[in-house]
């Protein structure tokens, strides 16, 4: 999803402290900022054993304790298979780790990781080049719990090598007070009073996505004239001065700060400043439709045999219906698993019925996915969409 | 002693040279080398192979000068208001701080201690609808209330001030610092008044300090991105933003290496300019 979550695609993992998201939230910009200069900076861990497995995941992506510092279910994992799981969260931005171990995946050396998270989109590219293991189906019987929704998608029809780790939406946030009727189509996002107060994200699926749908245009079959189309119409908004940013999850803070009123975000975020703030924000799918994507557990063509095997039981492991309603309850993105609904009843039953964690078909029926980029469309169309963005 | 003894200081310099060649030359070599590749036929995203296609550099320049234009007054502005603060402040240290010198010293560091990020952060607070300077101005009506601090040009330049303004009061304040008091005097003495003084005498002999602490402060400041970034919005970005952004958004690396490569040259031309005009001789 490229969540800039907490840092910026500029300046992430150097402040990696251990903080709850929603601490990360409240105080977002400095998390986020960090990125700017951790672009670089390495990762994981060269040192492959046995019993380990290394896994790379966007920061405030797992179940955390704030007491003892610890990611309960990954202590649970630990200690039902005696695999020592070493978690780092370095997967800051998929541009940024991709460009981090693409020398060596290409030459075939360790990358430091048995397990990465990447963007649907991403994920797409690290099996078309062939730097993703195909699953040992009997390694991960769970595999069957995923949703029907996400069980095919154009990059990986069977998921062979491929499960979803958590579900992102993408639409419109909003400060209620400012927007007391809420904002549902592009002209309530583009009204006076949120002029010079819009913020919309790095992620250009999601950004453009829900542009083009408001203009009416089908995602999954956009052509290159509608995209060039909607990203002038980003240009403009940027240049007749009502979108004043284009950011990852700092946006969250700008919202806070009130130097934002309205935004294009991500469900997640929203959903966790509307509970922060009693009622302050909200968040909706657009009546034209939302985005939806997925970050998705890759097991990298580097790993060794014994990360592969490690890796595939901790997959395995989080698509268990009670182990991923426990993740849901942290993190708040669409849990891809079947049964967790039943799971997350048990533990926090006011999130069971929760439109952000599982939406209902009729919500789903709203999500849109971004159809897949050729190389050459990646290029030119993430060009095209840095440019208008001044870059 | 079997080395004869002209060998010996290269010997010595043999450490410095390898570091020198494994750590500058050697990337230059492979920057110049990527910025003239062109994307493989067919090939996927980030593939790019050489074709000696020196064209990138004009099209990287031509596409982004307004980002490189913007680069140079941001760093030009920053070094300038840099100064300005700087000066006073060094002088201030230098010759009226007494027994307080190294506390004050320590003082203008100590900010520097946590993480550029994080301060660069902490402006975006400060200048933010909620920090105290807006609610301020606009009490007294100094700003509109559609008027906001961040996402400004003036933000950006205020944060690369700050930033950088540590490596512009230390140069300053060393080669005060340096200046025998008893000059100052001996102009009095020759009826020179404070002002005259000042310009004649404190400021000539200065001058190290004002030239190595403005290139301290302008040659980070142009390839700054951070400041841009965090305090800046789409129509504040720099040259350093668009590297970043062809080299880890686009993957397009051709271009973000050619750009590197302008903006190094250029800040060299501009540099051996000011050196040439200011002087080197008394530097450090």
């Amino acid at each position: 999803m490229a969540k800039e979550r907490s840092l910026s695609p500029e300046a992430r993992s150097i402040l990696r402290t251990q903080i709850s998201r929603r601490a990360v939230l409240a105080g977002a910009g400095g998390v986020g900022a960090a990125g700017l200069l951790a672009a670089c900076g390495g990762g994981g861990d060269s040192a492959s054993a046995e019993n380990t497995v290394r896994w790379g995941n966007w920061p405030l992506y797992l179940d955390f304790d704030e007491e003892s510092k610890t990611y309960p279910t990954l202590v649970k994992f630990s200690e039902q298979t005696g695999i020592d799981a070493k978690y780092f969260e370095d997967y800051n931005d998929n541009d940024e780790f991709y460009g981090k171990v693409q020398a060596q995946l290409k030459l075939g050396e360790d990358i430091g990781y048995d397990v990465v998270t990447p963007t649907d989109w991403m994920a797409a590219r690290w099996i078309r080049l062939g730097y993703a293991q195909k699953y040992d189906a009997a390694n991960i019987p769970n595999k069957v719990n995923i949703l029907d929704s996400l069980a095919s998608p154009s990059y990986d029809p069977n998921r062979e090598s491929t499960l979803t780790w958590q579900g992102i939406m993408g639409g419109f946030g909003w400060n209620v007070e400012k927007n007391p009727k809420g904002i549902r189509t592009l002209d309530d996002l583009f009204a006076p009073q949120n002029k010079g107060k819009i913020v919309v994200l790095t992620e250009m699926r999601d950004t453009i996505g829900v542009i083009l749908l408001g203009q009416g245009v089908d995602i999954t079959k956009v052509t290159e004239d509608e995209f060039m189309n909607a990203v002038d119409f980003m240009a403009k908004k940027i240049s007749d001065g009502w979108i004043r940013g284009v950011k990852g999850n700092e946006y969250a803070e700008d919202l806070t700060s009130g130097d934002a009123t309205a935004v294009i975000g991500w469900s997640g975020d929203m959903f966790i400043l509307a509970s922060e703030n009693e009622g302050k924000f909200d968040f909706a799918i657009p009546e034209s439709g939302g985005t939806i994507s997925g970050d998705n557990l890759i097991i990298p063509s580097t790993a060794s045999a014994a990360g592969k095997a490690n890796g595939e039981k901790l997959i395995n492991y989080y698509y268990d219906p009670v182990v991923a309603a426990e993740v849901a309850a942290y993190v708040n993105y669409v849990c891809p698993v079947k049964g967790a609904q039943a799971e997350m009843e048990k533990i926090a039953p006011e999130l069971a019925t929760s439109e952000y964690i599982f939406p209902t078909e009729k919500t789903s029926s709203r999500l849109n996915v971004f159809r897949s980029l050729t190389p050459d469309e990646e290029t030119k169309w993430a060009e095209a969409f840095q440019q208008a963005q001044g870059n | 002693m079997s080395f004869p003894k002209v060998r010996v200081p290269y010997l010595l310099l043999l450490p410095g040279f390898a570091f020198l060649f494994t750590f500058f030359i050697l990337p230059i070599i492979n920057l110049a080398q990527t910025s003239t590749q062109t994307p493989v036929d067919g090939g996927d995203t980030g593939q790019y192979e050489q074709t000696l296609a020196f064209s990138n550099y004009i099209q990287a320049f031509v596409e982004n000068k307004e980002q490189f234009g913007r680069s140079f007054l941001y760093a030009s502005l920053a070094t300038i208001f840099a100064l300005a603060i700087a000066y006073p402040l060094a002088y201030a240290i230098a010759f009226k701080a007494g027994k307080f010198k190294n506390i004050l010293l320590v003082l203008v560091v100590a900010p520097f201690f946590p993480s550029f990020l994080l301060r660069t952060v902490a402006w975006k607070q400060i200048l933010g609808e909620e920090g105290f300077v807006v609610p301020g101005l606009r009490s007294l009506n100094i700003i509109g209330e559609q008027t906001t601090l961040t996402s400004t040009s003036i933000a950006v330049v205020a944060g690369m001030t700050y930033n950088f303004l540590p490596f512009m009061t230390l140069p300053l304040y060393a080669s005060l610092e340096r200046i025998d008091p008893r000059t100052i005097e001996a102009a009095g003495d020759l009826y020179a008044n404070g002002i005259t003084a000042f310009r004649r005498v404190t400021v000539p002999l200065s001058m190290p300090g004002v030239v190595a602490g403005t290139l301290l402060t302008f040659i980070p400041a142009a390839g700054d991105y951070v400041n841009a970034a965090i305090l800046g919005s789409p129509n504040t970005k720099m040259i350093g933003n668009v590297i970043e952004s062809r080299y880890f958004k686009i993957v397009d690396y051709p271009t973000a290496a050619a750009l590197s490569f302008t903006l190094m040259v250029a800040i060299l031309i501009l540099v051996t300019l000011y050196i040439r005009k200011a002087g080197t001789e008394e530097l450090v």
